[in-house]
């Protein structure tokens, strides 16, 4: 039933309007007063060396990458483990045919160095 | 809007309001008790001046965050970095919505208001702000958006710091949301239903789930640490190398939300395990709690919070007890080991439950839960060789260094 979502919404709702208090309320209680020191990037006390908003290690968005493989795995294993037990034979072995589509695919990524983290 | 669904729209008012205040409450608490835990681990007092035993401590220093001043870095892009403490402290707090906290209360009224018009109620209450009939995909869902708030955190400071921590955090989190997503799967193959009420009244039924899965159980409990940052894999905020990681350019009540995000994520990740594993807020041997009433609903919510605060405890006691994973550990840790496990582990769930089930013809909840405990104790000695052997975590065994030549010959001399 779609009622279900209705405390969600309320608690997202409260939740949210917690957050905008707490962040107003500090502002309105505290005093704010930057100088060119204050407003630096904090590095170990050192003035800032070059920007941030360089290139990171790609090693990043692989895992990212492989992160929504492996999540849209989890979501289907998640519908088909609900009724598996109504599936029975023919339902395990469908899904042990994708699981070793997906073993083959983490296999290969093993091998290629991609799960390692030099 | 008829008197049902404004009966149902009040309760639901009431029980929000009554969990979202509780769990401000608890997680104040907690920063206090995680504090007064680390000092009894390292032998010294705690806080002890604020109030009877320090028990003012978290209102001292909520007091202070209030008027600490604020900093924003000249660089800093600031919408994103006034939005990342709410993008990390809304989904913190939504999660504590679908946990069934107390046994169903019965609760019949009919009543009128002035302007509001007439409510009515009958029948039981479950004791849960959303009875989600999605369940644990609810939580897969809201703990990925948990991961936006810190990785928008350190992205926008513009501080090295800060991106190292964001992206370290992002990563960590969204590898092990796999391997969490994987150890509730057998879980769900026993109680063929996602949403927690019905795994609760499934572990009433039979076993507790933590025996006859227990190392899913195990399983979910590494990544669920691992989910919250805590130690031994709180890399995104490696304070030796990384000064408090992604929020290292948050000060007063912004980095106050980090903090009530990252304890009410604990208590949230402590009574997943406890629903799930831990037959929720059921009380053992004893059908008593079931019958509904006011007073079974008070004791099965007061031992819930007992089992709740256990986990809690033994979050707090690991982080001061083990030290932290090198990155590469962590990252092999979730990739090549918890994934590969977990699957394995429900494909041999699946095809026990299939021959217990079906071919030997066990129907008794029961029977079947020992008949996989005792399949658990072999699969848990199996991987739990291979982990002592350090076979897939590199480092994760003592190094044997060769011993030196002149080592040998001395104490052979002597």
């Amino acid at each position: 039933m779609l009622r279900e979502y209705v405390p969600v919404l309320m608690i997202f709702a409260v939740s949210l309007g917690v957050a905008v208090l707490m962040v107003v309320g500090s502002h309105i209680f505290s005093n704010y007063r930057p100088t060119p020191v204050k407003a630096q990037p904090y590095e170990s006390g050192i003035p800032p060396i070059g920007d941030t908003r360089d290139r990171f290690a790609v090693k990043y968005y692989v895992v990212a990458m492989l992160f929504l493989l492996f999540d849209v795995e989890v979501v289907v294993l998640f519908t088909w483990s609900v009724v598996f037990r109504q599936l029975g034979l023919y339902g395990f072995l469908a899904i042990l045919i994708f699981l070793m589509l997906l073993v083959v695919g983490l296999v290969y990524e093993w091998k290629k160095g991609a799960l390692d983290w030099d | 809007m008829n008197p049902e669904l404004k009966g149902f729209l009040l309760l639901s008012v009431a029980k929000m309001l009554v969990v979202f205040v509780a769990v401000l409450i608890w997680v104040a608490l907690l920063t206090l008790m995680e504090r007064k835990v680390s000092a009894w681990i390292q032998n010294r007092l705690g806080p002890n001046r604020v109030g009877p035993g320090g028990l003012l401590q978290p209102a001292a220093d909520g007091l202070k965050n209030l008027v600490k001043e604020e900093t924003l870095p000249k660089v800093a892009n600031p919408i994103l970095f006034l939005l990342a403490p709410a993008m990390s402290f809304v989904p913190a707090l939504l999660m504590s919505a679908i946990i069934p906290f107390a046994a169903p209360l019965p609760l019949d009224f009919d009543f009128s208001l002035p302007l509001l018009g007439r409510f009515v109620h009958a029948g039981s209450t479950p004791m849960v702000v959303a009875d989600l009939p999605v369940g644990f995909l609810f939580v897969l869902a809201i703990s990925s958006m948990g991961v936006y708030g810190i990785a928008i955190a350190g992205w926008s400071s513009n501080s090295k710091y800060s991106l190292l921590g964001g992206l370290r955090a992002s990563a960590q989190m969204v590898s092990y949301e796999v391997a969490l997503g994987l150890s509730v799967i057998p879980i769900l193959l026993l109680a063929g239903n996602v949403s927690f009420s019905s795994v609760i009244a499934d572990q009433q039924g039979g076993l507790w789930y933590v025996l006859p899965l227990f190392l899913a159980f195990f399983l979910f409990v590494v990544s669920g640490l691992a989910e919250t940052n805590r130690l031994p894999f709180d890399m995104p905020e490696a304070e030796s190398e990384l000064i408090a990681g992604f929020h290292t350019e948050y000060s007063s009540m912004k980095f106050a939300m980090f903090f009530i995000a990252e304890y009410a994520n604990v208590i949230t990740v402590s009574a997943m395990t406890v629903t799930l594993f831990l037959g929720g807020w059921d009380i053992p041997f004893t059908a008593w709690d079931q019958q509904g009433g006011l007073l079974q609903t008070l004791a099965t919510g007061s031992f819930f919070v007992v089992k709740v605060m256990f986990f809690v405890f033994l979050f707090m006691w690991i982080r001061w007890t083990l030290p932290r994973f090198r990155y590469d550990q962590l990252m092999s840790l979730g990739w090549k080991f918890l994934i590969e496990v977990a699957t394995v582990y429900f494909v041999v769930i699946a095809i026990a439950i299939h021959l217990i089930g079906r071919v030997w013809g066990v129907t008794d909840p029961r029977a079947m839960g020992w008949w996989l405990f005792a399949l658990n104790l072999v699969l848990c000695y199996i991987v739990f060789v291979l982990l002592d052997r350090g076979l897939v975590i590199e480092g994760s065994s003592p190094q044997r260094r060769p011993v030196p030549p002149s080592v040998t010959s001395e104490a052979m001399e002597s």
